[in-house]
């Protein structure tokens, strides 16, 4: 059996497929998103921004990217 | 244009010569939303902490349309309900990096977006204790209000009337009762519809108002700043100068001496 080359992880609240071996860095990267842009909390852990690299997104995870929009 | 004639607002060690703060919401576009803000004279806005839309389909983030070099961002926690939602939501606006304000709303009920006070209560005390300078929205309870100075808040902030409806000041009698009560500085947060109701405000002694509404919602957002910020100024200064006493009687202003025969 080989290993599977995708993940399922729930991204803002909805289920994506994405690749395997990805880091929160590089899944950013792959999302076209600005690192110093948004804040990342993975599985309700709020991720430091210089350390993204540090942390493989795998299989199940909850991510949450936020960002600031109008408000009042 | 107040230069010598009033002080700067101080709220958690950060000083303020403009004593209107305004929101980031329901502008019609971009471009109107700074013009307007840069016409009220704001230093500090309010921004709102989102999921990041990954459709792209509309919306771009604000700091693209607000350099944070030339405003002081205050993230809010609005659209909280729970005590434990504004928390998280407040730890995720200061990972973004910019400063430890936030203003903390939480909501009790949907149709009147009044504050619920005892979840907000309980969400202040942990953001101060985690070091947060919190603003906290709050309805215009006196009893509220100095336990959120007690709970450690920078700033308390009572509405003038609920979030969006534009009705003014409804009971100016409890705001000023909270300022003389508080330390902290009371800034009257939602409510004001017009320049009036921000120089009535204004004039019970507060420190400062915020509003976003009043600007996005105004026929000319732009224009309507400008009025605020004159509004909030005249109302300051009133304030400070000290009103003449009303009387129901009439009394000349000329002299009534020296009248022709």
């Amino acid at each position: 059996m080989s290993e599977q080359t995708t993940i399922k992880v729930q991204l803002n609240g909805k289920e994506r497929v994405i690749d395997r071996g990805h880091t929160v860095r590089s899944l950013l990267a792959w999302l076209e998103l600005t690192p110093g842009m948004v804040v990342v909390e993975l599985n309700r852990d709020i991720l430091e921004r210089d350390r993204y690299e540090e942390f493989p997104v795998t299989e199940g995870d909850a991510l949450e990217l936020v960002h600031f929009v109008g408000g009042g | 244009m107040t230069k010598g004639l009033d002080g700067p607002l101080e709220i958690g060690g950060v000083t303020f010569t403009s004593r209107l703060i305004v929101g980031t919401g329901k502008y019609k576009t971009n471009e109107v939303m700074v013009d307007a803000i840069r016409a009220s004279g704001a230093e500090m806005v309010t921004v709102a902490v989102r999921r990041v839309d990954l459709d792209r389909t509309k919306e771009e983030a604000i700091l693209h349309h607000l350099p944070p070099e030339d405003y002081f961002l205050l993230a809010n926690t609005a659209g909280c309900y729970t005590a434990e939602d504004a928390v998280r939501y407040a730890r995720l606006a200061r990972a973004a990096g910019f400063n430890e304000f936030i203003k903390l709303e939480v909501i009790g009920d949907e149709l009147t977006l009044l504050p619920d006070v005892h979840a907000t209560l309980e969400a202040a005390r942990t953001l101060a204790g985690e070091g947060f300078k919190v603003m906290a929205y709050t309805n215009d309870d006196l009893i509220t209000a100095l336990r959120l100075e007690d709970a450690g808040c920078a700033a308390v902030m009572p509405l003038a009337s609920p979030i969006g409806s534009g009705l003014g000041i409804v009971n100016p009698y409890f705001i000023r009762e909270i300022k003389r009560r508080l330390e902290v500085p009371v800034i009257v947060d939602a409510g004001v519809g017009t320049a009036s109701d921000a120089c009535i405000t204004m004039e019970q002694g507060v420190d400062g108002v915020l509003m976003n509404t009043a600007l996005a919602a105004a026929g000319d957002p732009v224009r309507m700043a400008h009025a605020m910020r004159h509004g909030v100024v005249a109302g300051r200064l009133a304030y400070l100068a000290g009103r003449m006493p009303a009387r129901e009687i009439a009394v000349p202003s000329s002299p009534t001496v020296g009248m022709l025969d």
